[in-house]
């Protein structure tokens, strides 16, 4: 594998992941529990798009087919997404839960990549890190708040997390040409990420009352980056991609 | 006639915001070039406000437009690019007064490091109090929180900052 062929793996990981979740979000336009938390699914959903299109940009750049082509025409296998990011949205519990793992990944990914090595990546990852901020906040807030709410909140909130911790683990599947993102400088990798990543969710979630899985118990679900995903992905695309399918050229 | 840069951003002046009417897309501080070549062509260069703007193609277009009206200019092209990162201390003095016509609160300055914290002592656009509750940092547009004025009992939205 060579860099060009090493930073396309990247790029399409961190865009198929913004995607896949900013669709699941936008599964909670017109049902958020409350008007506000309906807009602010929706914005985030508005926001991962965004950002998913400018690295598919990216991709473009580097010899791969436009956005859209790239976005709306391939089948499951040909995804790189994590399973954290395919499953349906659940209870709000569930999403919200999602939202907090995902968003502080992405947040400290784009972080990292501000001083990329690869200057077109940097300077994307600057604005988006801005952006996500907002997403981790509000997450935050939300994990806190339903971690400190009742019995009931509380215990649906563990619940979820405990569901979601070893799919969340998956995030950090490591790529097959890690140390030469490393070495070149273009990403600090995804062992490093995740020690990061840890080192932030866990006082935060212990914070909002809420127990981090036993350790020993923790078991990566992998599998996603190679384009082995679990069944909620092709029908998820079979929806994104329905107007496509029906005229290409539709436009609005 | 000698085409100037300045001559071009004061024309854009004229290029208000499709979201925020009152306020010029240079006051916003999203054009971060103009170039002038022969016979008169113009390159300008903008960057994006937020990554998922739907407006910003629009208001390629629309510079596109404004620029097309003027005589003895040669091609106008329009490109969007990252490599200055927009962050709303690029709004002018004149924009925040912009903002603040529109009726959102102008974003505070030098927020690099933001917080709910700081997010909360966003002072009303209506009555200047800072007496405000922030309902949520997503609003109507990628660049608006929702807050509430206890003093005016105003809702209002703001213009975050990035």
């Amino acid at each position: 594998m060579n860099n060009i062929d090493a930073l396309k793996e990247l790029l399409y990981k961190m865009a198929d992941d913004q995607l896949i979740i900013g669709h699941r979000n936008s599964e909670w336009n017109g049902l958020g529990p409350i008007l506000e938390e309906d807009i602010a699914f929706s914005s985030m959903a508005q926001d991962k798009m965004g950002q998913s299109e400018h690295l598919y940009n990216l991709l473009n750049q580097l010899g791969e087919a436009d956005a859209d082509t790239v976005a709306f025409t391939r089948n499951a296998p040909q995804f790189h997404c994590s399973h954290l990011v395919e499953l349906p949205i659940g209870g709000y519990d569930f999403s919200l839960i999602r939202h907090f793992l995902f968003d502080f990944a992405e947040y400290l990914r784009f972080e990292a990549l501000k001083t990329s090595a690869y200057q077109p990546l940097a300077q994307v990852a600057k604005k988006f890190f801005g952006e996500v901020k907002y997403h981790t906040m509000h997450a935050n807030t939300w994990v806190y708040q339903l971690g400190h709410g009742n019995e009931e909140s509380n215990g649906k909130m563990q619940e979820s997390l405990n569901f979601a911790w070893d799919y969340a683990l998956g995030m950090f599947e490591p790529g097959p040409a890690e140390e030469m993102l490393i070495n070149e400088n273009i990403f600090i990798g995804e062992e490093a990420l995740q020690a990061k990543w840890l080192e932030v969710v866990i006082p935060l979630l212990e914070k909002s009352n809420l127990v981090i899985p036993e350790k020993s118990s923790w078991a990566p679900i992998y599998g996603g980056r190679t384009g082995n995903h679990t069944a909620h992905l092709q029908p998820l695309l079979s929806e994104m991609t329905e107007v496509y399918s029906i005229d290409p050229s539709a436009d609005w | 006639m000698n085409i100037t840069p300045a001559f071009i951003r004061n024309e854009l002046k004229q290029v208000k915001d499709p979201e925020i009417p009152t306020i010029s897309i240079v006051d916003l501080g999203i054009v971060t070039g103009i170039e002038i070549g022969e016979h008169n062509t113009v390159h300008v260069t903008l960057t994006p406000t937020f990554a998922g703007c739907p407006a910003l193609r629009m208001m390629e277009d629309m510079v596109k437009e404004h620029l097309g009206k003027i005589e003895n200019l040669g091609e106008i092209t329009v490109k969007t690019s990252f490599e200055t990162t927009w962050t709303t201390d690029l709004i002018s003095d004149e924009g925040h007064a912009a903002i603040k016509q529109h009726g959102l609160a102008p974003p505070m300055r030098n927020c690099a490091h933001i917080s709910m914290e700081i997010l909360e002592a966003t002072s009303c656009p209506y009555c200047d109090s800072n007496d405000t509750k922030m309902k949520s940092p997503f609003g109507p547009t990628l660049c608006r929180s929702l807050h509430y004025c206890n003093n005016c009992k105003q809702a209002f939205e703001g213009f975050k900052p990035v």
